[in-house]
């Protein structure tokens, strides 16, 4: 047994286990009040009222809300598969090659990761602005996926690269011992070995972009409401139970995708 | 498992010093090739509004609130001095250390805590921590939105254990709730990252030294979790400084933070380069900052 840190006894491990459950609670009990309160019959958010389904009624009903999903979907989808093809081929040129620029395109590659999400807004804001008078467009579908597949390409490379460094190369290069040609043995060796990193990122792509809303909210234009986007704007005009099932659908939403995300990158490939 | 890095790929040509040259430049040119869509998609969808965003913040705002990208000056820069941006700029930093100040100590025990386990438990603590990461962060600020409302489920239990009625909603003190609440895994995950690598034989160690719990912490668990430390420090800073969201639905018109004064610049003053420069600044201390994670946390986002 070499490593790990044993437990510690007593009093300092009851804390540490004291502290852990308020962790979880704090993290999950917010959440489970909310979907609790998405079913209270009571026009007042926070107070429970009997069990009630009319405000997903309201949200099946109200125009608005399906437009905003139904652009959000677009959106994601749109921006999701573009984002995977780029990001991938970018995490195999930094994984398996060597190229002039790699340092500055590596940095490049992380900076919309830690960049705050107002300083980017204000970024595509100008830009777009900019561009506008150079070509005349108006806002909306286009620039909301341009930029959504701007920051998505840098989280789909980190995950992809994760896995791609957890695979050994050597086995393309016997494929090709093998006579495979090089799309052969791309196509049937590491391909399928890299799949659930793609997988993963795809996913990621898909709830960030669903998620967003600082980014959206400086790029949109007319006709163009994302879901986040919409709530965002209802919260600020006046809380209603409305937002709460709504919220309760993006939550699970989210957090759906972020099951299957983790459970994709974790996948041994099974291939035969 | 091994990588094995520029290594010719396998062909049926003697491997001649001429003939691995020739392979290796190949090689370049496919991985340049590979990259070059994402590398031109950065560039002028990432790099190119950066370098815009420098522009405006030297440009001059016209009467009618549009920008003149003539006469360059630095007005937008020394607006920054002004006792009320000063004042904005403190309470942002002021609310940004608070909160990851509160991270690292609710998440180091935790971290601690997770290394100690079973490895199937500990998987299984490192999912329930990234499920909140990722999930919809305006849905969980709306839910403490929900949560300290004045008729709120908090309020409800405060009256009925008799400390009366709570008023946290936009407060600072909610806006930090909201930010420990949000930024939390991001210190999670890389404290427990640095923490789990560290030999434990090095605390056992200590302790038959005859180390108190408390020395054995501070002169050998700490110092050696020190990358997490900074890492997750950073990782939780450099967010809450650039916070829109947070202070937005749970803050009051008095807790006005740097993210939201940046948006009022654009959406609301048509200030254009004094918003340019604000976003400059944060810029900054952004790149600063990261420069600092990658020297001392490494990367173990």
């Amino acid at each position: 047994m070499t490593g790990s840190i044993t437990e510690p006894r007593g009093v300092t491990r009851r804390l540490l286990q004291a502290n852990a459950w308020f962790v979880y609670l704090f993290f999950y009990a917010p959440i489970v009040l909310l979907v609790i309160f998405s079913f209270s019959d009571s026009r007042n958010v926070g107070v429970w009222g009997g069990f009630t389904l009319d405000w997903y009624g309201d949200f099946a009903a109200s125009e608005p809300t399906k437009d905003a999903l139904w652009a959000s979907l677009q959106i994601a989808a749109v921006s999701t598969v573009v984002a995977v093809v780029l990001g991938t081929m970018a995490a195999l040129a930094l994984e398996r090659f060597t190229f002039r620029g790699k340092k500055v395109f590596d940095a490049l590659l992380y900076l919309p990761i830690i960049i705050p999400d107002v300083t980017m807004a204000v970024m595509m804001l100008l830009f777009f602005a900019e561009a506008s008078k150079l070509f005349g467009f108006t806002k909306g579908f286009s620039t909301i996926t341009l930029s959504h597949i701007a920051f998505s390409i840098s989280f789909v490379s980190v995950v992809v690269r994760a896995r791609i460094a957890g695979t050994d190369q050597r086995l393309e290069e016997a494929a090709m011992d093998l006579y495979a040609s090089r799309w052969q043995a791309f196509r049937h060796v590491t391909l399928p070995l890299i799949m659930p990193g793609i997988l993963g990122g795809a996913l990621l792509a898909l709830t960030l972009s669903l998620d967003d809303v600082v980014i959206t909210q400086f790029v949109t234009g007319p006709g163009w409401t994302t879901l986040p986007v919409l709530v965002f704007g209802l919260i600020r005009k006046g809380v209603t139970p409305l937002i709460n099932a709504v919220s309760v659908v993006m939550l699970v939403a989210s957090t759906g995708l972020v099951g299957l995300s983790l459970i994709a990158q974790r996948l041994r490939s099974d291939t035969s | 498992m091994t990588l094995t890095h520029n290594r010719p790929i396998a062909d049926t040509a003697v491997a001649t010093p001429e003939f691995e040259a020739a392979n290796e430049r190949q090689k370049r040119r496919r991985g340049l090739l590979l990259a070059l869509p994402a590398y031109a998609y950065l560039v002028l969808f990432f790099a190119v509004p950066l370098g815009i965003v420098i522009v405006y913040s030297f440009a001059t705002r016209n009467r009618f609130g549009g920008t003149d990208l003539t006469g360059w000056n630095i007005d937008s820069y020394t607006a920054l001095g002004d006792s009320l941006v000063r004042q904005v700029l403190l309470r942002s930093i002021t609310l940004a250390v608070i909160t990851t100040v509160l991270c690292l100590v609710i998440a180091y025990p935790l971290a601690y805590y997770m290394a100690t386990r079973r490895e199937s438990v500990r998987n299984l603590m490192l999912v329930f921590v990234m499920i909140p990461f990722w999930t919809n962060f305006l849905v969980r600020n709306y839910a403490w939105y929900v949560i300290l409302g004045t008729d709120g489920p908090l309020s409800r239990v405060t009256e009925t254990v008799g400390i009366g009625e709570t008023r946290l909603l936009f407060t600072q003190s909610a806006v930090v709730l909201g930010l420990v609440y949000g930024f939390l895994p991001f210190m999670i995950l890389p404290l427990y990252a640095s923490i789990e690598r560290i030999d434990g034989r090095l605390l056992e160690a200590s302790r038959d030294l005859y180390a108190s719990g408390f020395q054995s912490f501070r002169h050998v668990l700490l110092p050696l979790s020190m990358p997490g430390v900074v890492a997750g420090s950073i990782l939780v800073f450099i967010p809450s400084l650039g916070a829109y969201v947070t202070p937005e639905i749970l803050g009051g018109a008095k807790t006005t933070l740097l993210g939201s004064y940046i948006v009022t610049q654009f959406l609301t003053a048509r200030n254009l380069p004094f918003g340019a420069a604000l976003s400059a600044v944060l810029m900054v201390i952004m790149l600063t900052a990261t420069i600092v994670y990658f020297r001392k946390g490494g990367r173990t986002l």
